[in-house]
This record gives C-alpha cells, structure tokens and sequence, in this order.
C-alpha cells in the first residue's frame, strides 16, 4: 500500500504548475502579513497545534465508496478555529511537510496543491462559515451545522480547483467531463466525512475553549454579556452590533458573489 | 525575563493544549492503522480507465487515465516516503507521529515568530 493523497508531478503541464506556484506564494505571501493580527501569545500554540492535528487527521483515509477512500482536507477546521490567513498557512505547512518529508504530493504540484486546499479550501470553508456565523453562535447545534456546511463546501470546491488545472494544462489521459463529474462526486462523499470530522472537532474546542474559536471571537453577544453584566436574554440588539462590523459585512458579500458563481 | 508564575487560565491553557497534541498523537500514531488503503477522491479520479495490477517491476497501469502521466516523487526514497520509517511494514505510526512532531515544531515556531508581541514584552527589550 502506498499512502499518497495529493496531486504527484505530472498531471498538468509546466507552465500550469508554475502560474498556480506562484498564486500560492502571492496568497502565502500576503497571508504571513496578514496572520499576525491574528496571532497573540495565546493563539499562536493554538495555531501551531491546529496544523499538526490536520496532519495527523490527513493520515486517516475513510471509505466512502467500494474502492474509493477521502481524507480530511481540513479549509474549513482551520478558518473557524484559527482563521483564514493563519489557516492558510497551516494547510500550506502541513502540505509542505507532506511533501518534502513524506514524498506526499509532488514538489512541482505543490503550488497546485496549496492552492486547491491552502487558498481555494480555506477561503471557501470561511466564506460559508461567515454566512451562517449568526447561526453559529446562537446555539450548540448551529455551531455543528455551520462547521459540517462549510467543510462539506470546501471539499467540493477545493476539488474543483484540480479540474481547473487540469482544463488548463492536464496531461490527458481523461476527458474533462469525466474528471469534472467524477471529482465533484467522489468529493460532495467525502464532504460528509469532512463535514462530520470538522463539526466534531470545532464542537469539542467550543465545549472546553469557546474562546480559542476564531470564527466566534469577538460575538456580539458575548460583548454585550460583558456590557450588560448578568442580563437573561444577551441578544439585546444583535443587528445594529453587526451593521457596524465592517470585516463582517464584506465578507458576507464575498461569500454572496462566490456563491451565486458556483 | 521575570515571568509571572503560571496562573490558573495559564495551566488551563496547557492543559488544553496538551490535550489536543495528545489526541493529534493518537490518531496519528494509532488511528493510522485502521486507516483505508483505497486510493482517495482524486486518486480514484486520475487512476479511472485503468487496471493496476502489481507486478516484480511495481505497480502497472493497463487502460488510459491521468495516472499514467503521474512521476514518481523526487523524494520518493527518503527515509519517511510513503508514511513509512525506512520503507519498513508497519511503521505507519511511529512515522505519523514523527510528523506530527515535526509539523508542530515547523508551525508552531513560524507562528510563536510572527505573533504580535505584548506590548509589555517589547518594552523589556
């Protein structure tokens, strides 16, 4: 048996392989800027411990079909707990570390594969998780839902991201209706395995450690707890806290146009 | 310099922490043997149209798919290639949990570096 579960050398052309290597280390580039907002002395070991537990998930192929196994690709685990610019760099380090170390994932599709699952996985894991964010704050079971929704999404577009490449320089051997059903249907499968691994993971940190949850910090409904003291009903006037979020509107709108575009 | 001693949200922390490597640990370390062997989402896609059939000289591919083009990785005799220690059966997890070591060492330290520094520690400096 030989364990590989990234895309080798090969499948696509040069050039292709060289355009998607350097739109990962543009993304990567702008994500270190921008993940130092997000990490402070309490997030960083989070951060650190959230990539090595996505690698170690990776490891763990489930059956989805007779024949046909899915892993975790692990875009949207990592935008709810730590962040999409963090997250980014932790799906990036985690294929960098597959490929480098464990001969996972060749070394000249590894800018094709961090954008499939470090850029394409995360943003769009996130996207949806800032869409149903209200929802996942008001209860236990919306935090779940939102989590398996959003990685459950993430899988099948990440996937879509190897149809891309492969309709721009794939090395033949499929037709590309064929790959872009096959892709799109083994995936939407092992989204339900991302999507209950996800869930399950972001349900036990928000049971112990609410706070180290990225996409619940900063709850309007938690401020307005600290604001109103022991108030019964924290949902005082959610809607205007949220209007005056700028991040939050902007990237509803993102998810919006990325939605209807899919 | 003059750390505060460990207060009870910094052992709560620890703790936590320690916790999640644990369970990272486990399941790369344990887990991994129960984990299937069938070729994965994209795996299944690129190896479609074709046989493979094992052979003295390794895996053969009869029929047409992308596999056919796949190289074989550059690194493909390390000593950790393939989640094996030194290509030896068996070793899945003793290789699972070296990576996990390792991808906690390589992250965590890149993020520790890029973290925004209190501003009472910088003052230190």
């Amino acid at each position: 048996m030989v364990l590989a579960m990234h895309m080798s050398d090969g499948l696509v052309n040069a050039p292709t392989s060289l355009a998607f290597g350097a739109v990962a280390v543009i993304g990567l580039a702008i994500a270190v800027t921008r993940a130092r907002a997000d990490l402070d002395d309490r997030s960083a070991p989070m951060a650190g411990l959230v990539t090595a537990f996505v690698f170690a998930v990776q490891m763990i192929n489930f059956p989805i079909l007779p024949g046909a196994s899915g892993h975790l690709l692990g875009g949207a685990l990592v935008a709810i707990l730590v962040g999409p610019w963090v997250g980014m760099i932790s799906i990036a380090i985690v294929l960098a570390v597959q490929a480098l170390w464990f001969a996972d994932g060749g070394l000249t599709a590894l800018g094709t594969n961090i954008v499939n699952m470090a850029i394409i996985g995360v943003w769009t894991g996130y996207a949806v998780a800032v869409l149903l964010r209200r929802f996942a704050r008001r209860s236990r079971p919306g935090l779940l839902t939102t989590a398996f929704i959003a990685a459950l999404v993430n899988t099948v577009v990440a996937s879509l991201g190897f149809v891309l490449q492969y309709a721009i320089g794939g090395a033949g051997g499929a037709s590309l209706t064929t790959v872009f059903a096959l892709m799109v249907g083994l995936h939407a499968l092992i989204g339900i395995g991302e999507g209950i691994i996800t869930a399950a993971t972001v349900g036990a940190v928000a049971a112990v450690r609410p706070d180290l949850v990225h996409l619940l910090a900063g709850s309007p409904a938690k401020l307005e707890l600290r604001r109103a003291g022991p108030h019964p009903e924290p949902s005082g006037s959610p809607d205007s806290t949220d209007s005056t979020d700028s991040t939050d509107s902007t990237d509803s709108t993102e998810a919006t146009t990325r939605g209807s575009a899919s | 310099m003059n750390r505060p001693a460990p207060t009870g949200a910094g052992r709560r922390q620890a703790g936590f922490l320690l916790g999640f490597l644990v369970v990272a640990l486990l399941v790369a370390g344990g887990l991994s043997y129960f984990a299937s062997p069938d070729p994965d989402g994209l795996d299944s896609v690129t190896l479609n149209g074709c046989q493979v059939t094992e052979t003295e000289a390794g895996e053969q591919l009869e029929g047409t798919c992308i596999a056919q083009n796949a190289q074989d990785h550059a690194l493909g005799s390390s000593p950790l290639a393939d989640y094996t220690v030194a290509g030896r059966d068996g070793t899945v997890g003793l290789a699972g949990v070296i990576g996990v070591v390792g991808t906690l060492v390589v992250a965590g330290g890149l993020f520790w570096l890029l973290r925004r520094r209190r501003p009472g520690d910088s003052a230190e400096r």
